[in-house]
């Protein structure tokens, strides 16, 4: 079956002038003159000066084919391409190198409500917005009743859009785009709007145009949403693709790559200058003072980290938060919501949690720091840290909670009392 | 494993019908065969790709005459009271202070039929310059001909003059009911020809300054400058050239298309000599400036969203 989507040595190259892309708007003036100095230079042929035009290639032959019907995940840091690559298959911006073939009409939610006017009306932006997207005037009016029912806004059709609170204005929008009914559906991170329910109602509608047969391409940061819906995910590392399998695996092998999975201890970059203080260093221990990586559930953990005051001394706060390996927070604590840890001032020193048993089923978690003084925070490190929980044996029989059930152990006892 | 709420089951349900309802088009697909490649060289209007998207440059601009007059108390009125309040300017500075000759035709007349030829290029060029910039976030976010854009601002100035025009068509036959203008015979033809040619000129000169603009945002200011300078620089607005001019003003006749668009469209509704040998000219020159602005767009357009 021809492949809905075949890209073949993919590039996209951008010229940076001296830290600002080039291109971004200037004056006539400018560039007059740069123009003048750049014939200046030609003419003295002066090979000192090193050039200032800087290539950046932000996708770099990027070759892959997706079929059609398949949904494929797309996910790395940011930074690493992954928006250069949806807008280049949106056909926003071209690309340098490289050719691209898409059989079917695309529908890209790179950002809902694109086009939307404060001005007008529900009813009226619902047109305008789904022409902006592609469809016909027929197609609108036949989809119309849908549109709005799913938006749920029917009381406030006719009242301008820059009167709904952002979650009718958002819902209205994923309405429109959600029955544009395109062959292949391209998603960028449009899943981190709105709330929880709204978030599901979208994985529910991205579900069912996938298995309408439609191409599904989703860029998110939500390894959850990933791991439910795509049946093949790709990660893009500083403009290549680097790992393209099932997503469990190319999560589990993108986690592996990333830094956080190596660090059980920290040294913090002190070049940056921090206002207040800073943390220095940082790491682990459980059971002893050394520093370990792995823990059995329910053991003890110590989280230690250095710090050190840029000026005056300060009040410590020390904000710890843990995460699984999606991302998802699942408990923290502060010193300042235990009793007795408002602790006085000091210049540098060592701040220690301990958690006295985790109750954590086995898998790897993630730690966010947060330092700060009693008003405000003065050095955050998103994943700082990160520690394995080893399988063991906990309820002793050998067995243990699924997955979904989450990451907790909670100790309960059962009773059956027969009869009715 | 958490609850899904029976209305949002209910609503999933709904979905899944949608969407198992609708056929997939695979004949479509076939159709629609996009390939997207580095581009190059220099390309023209992509007509059926402009065809195709027809409807949303309806769309777009409905939308820039709707949002014009919202929240306005006098609304679409006020396409008709702007050439009026000039029309009585004009009256008092340029017919009584300054005693310009109107070569017979009366005063209000003479004003009105061309400044509304005027009124409809300037707020063409004007809104067609600043469209793609002020379209920023619809060409960040999602792919359509950029071309829609200062095409639709256009069309927008388009529908004010079609407004106005009531005004101009009710003032002229009460003139004419007072047997001082000719009933307007067959070269009322001519009225919409002129129109088209200057909406090609203005779409022409629009389309190159909205490419300009997104690069150079000097050109924002340049603008305005320029239709001030322009309205000044089309004396066929304002007076009736009696060939006594010397050289400065004859030359301005012939380097400026409008001068002779706007006496042309004047004498297709009271009468008058038409001038067609300037009237050939500004077609000449409305169409190879509607080409270069054109060519010069494209060839920028697949960076706008890199620079915007």
């Amino acid at each position: 079956m021809k492949p809905a989507i075949r890209i073949n040595g993919l590039g996209k190259k951008y010229r940076i002038t001296q830290g600002t892309p080039q291109g971004s708007y200037r004056t006539l003036r400018e560039s007059l003159v740069e123009m003048a100095a750049a014939s200046f230079r030609r003419l003295r042929r002066s090979r000192t000066e090193s050039d200032q035009m800087e290539d950046f290639w932000a996708l770099r032959d990027v070759t892959f084919e997706v079929q059609p019907g398949a949904v494929v995940g797309i996910i790395g840091r940011n930074g690493a391409g992954k928006s250069t690559l949806l807008k280049i298959l949106s056909r926003i911006t071209t690309p340098t190198t490289g050719r691209v073939e898409i059989g079917g009409r695309v529908g890209s939610l790179l950002e809902v409500g694109t086009g939307f006017h404060p001005e007008l009306t529900g009813r009226e932006n619902v047109y305008l917005n789904g022409s902006i997207l592609g469809m016909s005037k027929r197609e609108i009016d036949r989809r119309f009743d849908e549109i709005i029912a799913f938006a749920e806004i029917d009381k406030f059709l006719d009242t301008p859009v820059k009167r709904y609170s952002s979650g009718m204005y958002v819902r209205l929008a994923f309405a429109v785009a959600a029955h544009l009914d395109p062959e292949i559906l391209i998603v960028d991170e449009v899943l981190a709007v709105g709330d929880a329910a709204f978030q599901r109602k979208c994985l529910l509608a991205m579900k069912e145009v996938s298995h309408a047969g439609r191409t599904v391409l989703l860029v998110s940061h939500n390894m959850a949403a990933i791991t439910a819906l795509c049946d093949r995910c790709i990660v893009v590392t500083n403009g290549t693709v680097t790992i393209d399998s099932g997503p469990e695996n190319a999560i589990r092998q993108y986690l592996q790559q990333s830094p956080a999975s190596d660090l059980l201890e920290v040294v913090f970059d002190t070049h940056v200058a921090r206002k207040g203080a800073r943390m220095t260093r940082a790491y682990l221990s459980s059971q002893s003072e050394h520093s370990c990586r792995t823990i059995q559930s329910n053991d003890p953990l110590v989280i230690n980290v250095q710090f050190r005051t840029e000026g005056e001394s300060i009040r410590p706060v020390l904000g710890i938060v843990i995460k699984d390996i999606y991302g998802g927070a699942l408990f923290g604590n502060n010193n300042r919501i235990v009793p007795g840890y408002d602790f006085d001032l000091a210049d540098n020193g060592m701040l220690s949690c301990k958690f006295d048993r985790l109750p954590l089923l086995p898998g790897t978690y993630l730690i966010d720091l947060y330092l700060g003084d009693s008003h405000q925070d003065l050095h955050v490190v998103t994943e700082a840290l990160s520690f394995d929980v080893g399988e063991s044996d906990v309820f002793g029989s050998g067995k243990l909670p699924p997955r979904i059930s989450g990451p907790f152990i909670c100790p309960a006892t059962w009773s059956l009392r027969r009869g009715s | 494993m958490l609850p899904i709420s029976t209305k949002e089951t209910e609503l999933a349900d709904e979905i899944v019908e949608a969407a198992r309802s609708v056929p997939a088009h695979h004949d479509d697909a076939l159709r629609h065969q996009t390939v997207i490649e580095p581009p190059r060289g220099w390309q023209f209007i992509n007509f059926g790709e402009l065809w195709r998207y027809r409807e949303l440059l309806f769309f777009l601009a409905w939308r820039d005459v709707k949002v014009r007059y919202k929240q306005t108390v006098l609304g679409a009125a006020w396409a008709i009271l702007q050439p009026a309040m000039m029309m009585v300017v004009f009256v008092i500075f340029f017919g009584r202070l300054a005693g310009v000759p109107t070569g017979g035709v009366p005063k209000p007349l003479f004003y009105l039929s061309g400044l509304l030829p005027w009124f409809f290029f300037s707020t063409a060029l004007t809104s067609a310059s600043n469209s793609v910039v002020i379209s920023e976030r619809l060409i960040t976010k999602i792919y359509f001909p950029r071309l829609a854009v200062p095409f639709a601002a256009v069309g927008a100035a388009a529908v004010d003059f079609l407004v106005a025009s009531l005004l101009l068509a009710v003032v002229t036959l009460g003139y004419v009911a007072a047997g001082q203008c000719p009933m307007p015979g067959w070269q009322l033809l001519l009225a919409p020809l002129t129109f088209a040619i200057i909406a090609l000129f203005a779409a022409g000169l629009g389309t190159l300054l909205a490419a300009l603009n997104v690069a150079y945002r000097d050109f924002r200011y340049v603008i305005p400058f320029l239709i001030q300078v322009g309205m000044f620089a089309t004396p066929t607005i304002y007076m009736q050239p009696d060939g006594n001019e010397g050289r400065m003003v004859e030359l301005l006749l012939v380097v400026n298309p409008m001068t002779s668009l706007v006496a042309a469209f004047r004498a297709s509704v009271i009468g008058g000599p038409v001038p067609w040998i300037g009237l050939t000219i500004s077609v000449g020159a409305a169409a190879l400036i509607f080409v270069l602005g054109c060519l010069y767009f494209r060839k920028i357009e697949d960076r706008f969203a890199d620079i915007i």
